[in-house]
Parts: C-alpha cells; structure tokens; sequence
C-alpha cells in the first residue's frame, strides 16, 4: 500500500472544495453546461442514458481495506448500492446525481480516493499487473514505478489539454498482463542483460476505431530518464497531435502518420534539452517514493501446508484452488482471484455488501490490500496458504469464488447500452446469455483459457480487438448485430482479432459462439493448445466455415 | 460511436426533445409549454426538422433545467402522445434491460 503524504491530502482537499464550489455554481446557474462541461470532466464525471456517471480513479489498481469500504459507502448512500470495475482498474457509479457530488467526493477524499483525470484529454489513471508486487520474475514492484508517473501527471500544467486522452500501462513481469502493448504508451521494465532494470518504451498503441499495436522506440531506458523522457513524448504529441479530428487525434495516429522512427527521432530531440533537467530522478526520490509502499510483514512458511492439503480432497474447493490461486513469489503464500463473473449476471459488478465483506476479509487474510485487474476481477494478493480453505468458504457465501477466472465466463465487457450514451447495442445481457450457455464448470474447464470481450460500440472500453472472441455491437435498421473477431491478444505478443465473418443478429451470437467453440476442441491439438493458439496455426477459415452454418 | 448531439439533424417522422436533469441527470421530455417533463407521453412531439431545431435551440437555453439536450425520434401511440421508437429511448424510458446487482 502507497502511504500518501499530507501534500496530497491537502492537493484532495483543494480540489473537492474547488469541484464542489463549480457544481453549487452550475446548479445555481451561474456557469454554463459548456463552462461546467471540461471541469467535470476533470474530475471524472460524466453525462450518460439514465444519470451521471462517477469515474472513480484507483491508482494502479490497488485499494486498502478502508478504501473498499469507502467505495461501499459511496454505492449504498449515492448511488443504487453497486459499482462496475473497468478495464482502466477504476471504478464507475452509474447512478449518480449531480447535487449529490460535493458529499460523496468529500467522503471519499478522507481515505485519499477521488475521480481526478478520469476522463478528459488529459493523462488518465496509469495501470499495471493487478499482481505487482506479488507474483515472481518481476524486475521490480511496477507499482512504484506507476506512482511516480502518478505524481508527475497529476495536474501537470502543460498537459491538462492534451489533443485527446493519453493512457499509460507499465509493467515488470515477463508475462505482460497489463496489456501494454496497447496503451498510448506502454512501459515494460526489465532485466538488460547484467542485473541493471530498464524501461522498453512503447507508443501508439490502442484500440478504438483505428486499432493499432504499439511501437517500441526505446529499447533500454534508464529508470532515472523515465520522467524527462515521458515529457519528451507528450511534448511532442501535445504540440503536433492532430486538434482537427477528434477521430484522429489520439498518438497513435501521429505514430501512425509519422512512422515510428520519425516519432522517435522527435521525441530524441526534445528530450535532448530536457534529460538532466529537473525531471531526472535521482536515488533519493526514488528511494522515497518506494519507501512509501508499505509490504506485508511475511512469515517464514512452507508451500503446501497440511490445512491446505487436507482441504484439496474436497473437489469443490480443489477446482477453486486449481483455477482461482495463482503462485505467489513468497513461499506459503498465495494470490487469489476473486471473480466478479456470475453466471447470469452482470460481469465486473460488485454490490456495496460484497465490498464491505471483501474488505473484511481482506483485513482478516490479505493484509487489508485488495487490487483490481483490468479482466474486471477483485484480487487479494498476499494470502496465507494455509488460510485459502477458509476464505474460500467465506468468498463463496458472498458470491465472488465461482472457479471462472481466464474461463469462457470470465468476460470483460464494457456498460453498452443499457447505460452508455455512446453505445450502438448492449453487451451485459449478451454476457450473461454467454455464461449461462457455459455455465457448466467442467465444460468451461475443457474449453480451457478464453478471452471474450465484447464492446458496444467502436470506442472499445470492452477491448473487443484484443479478445481471443472480440464482440463488437453494431446498429443495423435499428436491430442490434454483433460482428465477430477471433485471434486477438492482450499481453507481450499483443495482436488484433481477424474479422469471422458477416456481423450475427443478438438472437444469433451465442450459437455461432457455440460453435466456433465446438470447432476449436474437434481441431485442437490437445488440451494444451488453447483457443488462441488453435486460432492462430489454423486461421479463421474453419472456424468461419462452421460458425455461420445453422443446425 | 457518435453520440446523437453530434449526428447531422434529419427528421424521418415524428419526433421531441430529450435530455437529462441538471441535478440530478434523470431523462426527461420537453413539452409544448416550453418546461420539462419525466413521462415521455407529456413531450411535444414535431415533424420537420425546422420545427425540430427550434423546439431544440429553446430547450437548449434552458440549460439550468436541463443537459444533454437531442432530437429523437419517436412512435406515436393512438392520442399522438410519444412513446419509445427504438431500443435506446425504450431503455432511457424503461432503465436496464438488465436486472441491476443484487436484485432477483
């Protein structure tokens, strides 16, 4: 857990005043919606079908145990007593009230929570491995690296209007599970070769309507240039990013449209005159900053201790532990996943009550720490081995321990519209229809790892390019299609989805998936080789020929 | 996706002005009387896009009342009073098509 300091409590304190002074003047009429309209959106409010929406920022995914039960708070009293996780590691109120916003700030800015640089052209909430700091073969804590970048973007008065929205993702691990690769600027720290961290630097990537995997500019970046050489590249976008068409203003078009090295060779040359100014890091900074994420005190245990052992021979909690447990770098202990993924429910949801007894029970088994992942699952990242029989037990009461997690099941979707102002068709219902074809656990753990994303409209907050099933929601004649994707990848071989074929009526999507799923496992070489991999030795043709030919 | 602020104006058939409380960004209608209303039945309902554009430019003005202000197209029912046309306004009228967390 980051330790903020009484800078930033007062910087909170500031600006929930200084907000909640703009909305008295808004609702008074005193400023006008054009006014008021870039001021809220700084602070993460947005306008959508049935109210405003609250963006809430969770820095790098991670939560205290006092956290969560502000977030609860915040669902019971402002809003219809839930809130959705996203793909950005944030949180969302969907129900919000304008005349309710100064209160519910203010509450969440006693535990250092707010909805700053959540929306707008500005630098929004930088993410990483919802592991960080727990799981093995990380260079370093991404985390700390993520917090730097935090400070540094918060507020930066040359940046706060920026051509568009910039999003920043970092991570340490070899396994990128940040999706890097598709962020306007992808970090990835690793090992050079002779035990010294450095940064490979991306850009350009990201979804949306022009989809692009993002380019590396540079391959070993001192930790120390990170900041300096950050500011090269947004001073580079921010001065030459397109401001005519909101369609093509984000950096990957300018990367696009430049070329890689010819961005490259700008942002070299800006960063030339700035490198050793006040933006190098040096040791103490540095230093200060990591001092300030507080670990949990580990005891010195063994892997596999006989509570756990004896609680294997139960095959619902084994199936639980086989699927939701991952290998923590600590012996004797362990990560758990906490799917937010019922069957028949709304993926990435969590109801006031389930977040105040997730907060107990991370205070009771995982050092009060709880993280977000962008797959839009909870996560208690330091757990005691011998404490997962119990915990598995108390997770299941509260519904978040259904053995889905990287499943058929288990997808990530963005609102759609049910909520969304910008959405061309829904996409929760189309989940929920999805996870009750497969609910059936052993049938989903046959299938193996599957990704499916769905998106409502070409904004892609679903990350529908980068599912290994990508959903897209159409309008056709004022019926809701679905066009098909298969083969995308999230992590360090990023890749975009192939088109399957024509876009499928709502009737029609869970069948043809079905169906593309049969194909998979009749072509499969083994169960080792999962759906992605299937997709990409076999290509689409098969899986085409088979998905559109009705029983 | 472009939201309808944003789209070029073509009036198709019948159609009135929606938007959202200020304060509390509830949907809500505009009526011949020139105030806003929660019951799309209540909205003024138009059919040129000169009509159209002048019902919008006067609720627009009224930005103190309400935010987000658009043409929709909507179905008549038999007293020529509005009711959802298509899937959008039929969730902004109704709510979800999905039961909200928590709920049975």
């Amino acid at each position: 857990m980051y330790i903020y300091d009484q800078f930033d409590r007062t910087f909170l304190q500031q600006r929930v005043a200084e907000f909640s002074d703009q909305v008295e003047r808004r609702l008074a009429g005193q400023l006008t919606e054009d006014e008021f309209k870039v001021l809220r959106l700084m602070n993460g409010v947005y306008l959508q079908l049935h109210a405003y929406m609250l963006r809430i920022c969770i820095p790098y995914g991670t939560l205290s145990s006092a956290q969560l039960r502000m977030l609860a708070h915040v669902a019971r009293t402002y809003d219809r007593n839930y809130g959705h996780f996203t793909t950005r590691q944030n949180i969302q109120y969907n129900w919000i009230a304008l005349k309710d916003l100064p209160s519910a700030m203010a509450d969440l800015a006693t535990v250092g929570i707010h909805g700053i640089q959540t929306s707008g052209n500005c630098i929004r909430n930088t993410t990483t491995d919802h592991r960080a700091g727990a799981v093995a073969g990380e260079v370093d804590d991404p985390r700390v690296w993520a917090e730097i970048i935090r400070q540094w973007s918060t507020n930066h008065p040359e940046f706060t209007y920026l051509p568009r929205k910039f999003k920043i993702a970092v991570s340490a691990a070899e396994e990128d599970r940040a999706a890097v690769l598709v962020h306007d600027i992808g970090l990835r720290l690793l090992d050079d070769g002779n035990g010294r961290a450095v940064f490979r630097v991306m850009v350009g990537g990201g979804l949306g309507r022009t989809p692009f995997v993002g380019k590396v500019i540079r391959e070993n970046l001192a930790p120390e240039h990170l900041l300096s050489y950050l500011e090269a590249i947004l001073r580079v976008y921010n001065a030459e990013g397109r401001r005519d068409n909101i369609y093509k203003a984000r950096i990957k078009i300018l990367v696009h449209e430049l070329g890689a090295e010819e961005f490259s060779r700008r942002v070299e040359a800006e960063w030339e005159s700035i490198r050793d100014g006040y933006l190098k890091l040096d040791e103490v900074a540095i230093s200060d900053i990591r001092s300030r994420f507080r670990y949990p005190d580990f005891e010195a245990l063994q892997d596999a201790p006989s509570e756990l052992v004896a609680a294997l021979m139960n095959p619902a909690f084994a199936r639980w532990h086989e699927n939701s447990v991952g290998r923590h770098k600590v012996p004797g202990y362990a990560i758990v996943t906490l799917s937010l993924k019922p069957v028949g429910g709304p993926p990435g949801d969590a109801t006031a009550e389930q977040m105040d007894a997730i907060a107990d029970l991370a205070d009771r088994y995982g050092f009060g720490e709880i993280r977000v992942a962008h797959e839009q699952n909870l996560c208690l990242p330091h757990v005691r081995q011998k404490d997962l029989p119990e915990l598995w037990r108390e997770l299941d009461a509260i519904g978040v321990a259904t053995p889905n997690v990287d499943f058929i099941t288990d997808i990530i979707s963005c609102p759609g519209l049910d909520y969304c102002a910008l959405a061309n068709a829904r996409s929760i219902p189309l989940a929920e229809a999805l996870t009750e074809r497969f609910a059936d656990l052993d049938r989903a753990k046959n299938i193996g790892r599957l990704h499916v994303n769905i998106s409502g409209c070409i904004n892609a907050c679903g990350h529908h390019h980068i599912g290994h099933i990508g959903i897209l929601g159409v309008e056709k004649n004022g019926q809701e299609f679905y066009q098909l994707t298969l083969g995308g990848k999230a992590d360090e071989n990023a890749a975009l989805g192939q088109l399957l074929g024509p876009a499928v009526p709502y009737d029609g999507v869970v069948d043809v998936i079905e169906r593309v799923v049969d194909t998979y496992l009749d072509l499969r070489q083994g169960e080792d080789e999962i759906f992605v991999d299937a997709v990409k030795r076999l290509g689409v043709a098969p899986f085409k020929e088979r998905a559109y030919v009705a029983d | 996706m472009v939201a309808p602020q944003q789209q070029k104006l073509r009036v198709t058939g019948p159609v009135a002005i929606t938007g959202n409380s200020l304060a509390e960004g509830i949907v809500v209608w505009r009526t011949a009387d020139g105030t806003w209303s929660r019951r799309m039945s209540d909205a003024a309902v138009v059919s040129t896009s000169e009509e159209a554009l002048a019902l919008l430019q006067m609720a627009e003005k009224d930005g103190i009342n309400a935010v987000g202000c658009y043409v929709a197209h909507v179905a008549t029912d038999s007293q020529g009073r509005a009711k959802p046309l298509n899937l959008r306004e039929r969730i902004r009228t109704e709510g979800p098509t999905v039961a909200l967390p928590g709920q049975v």
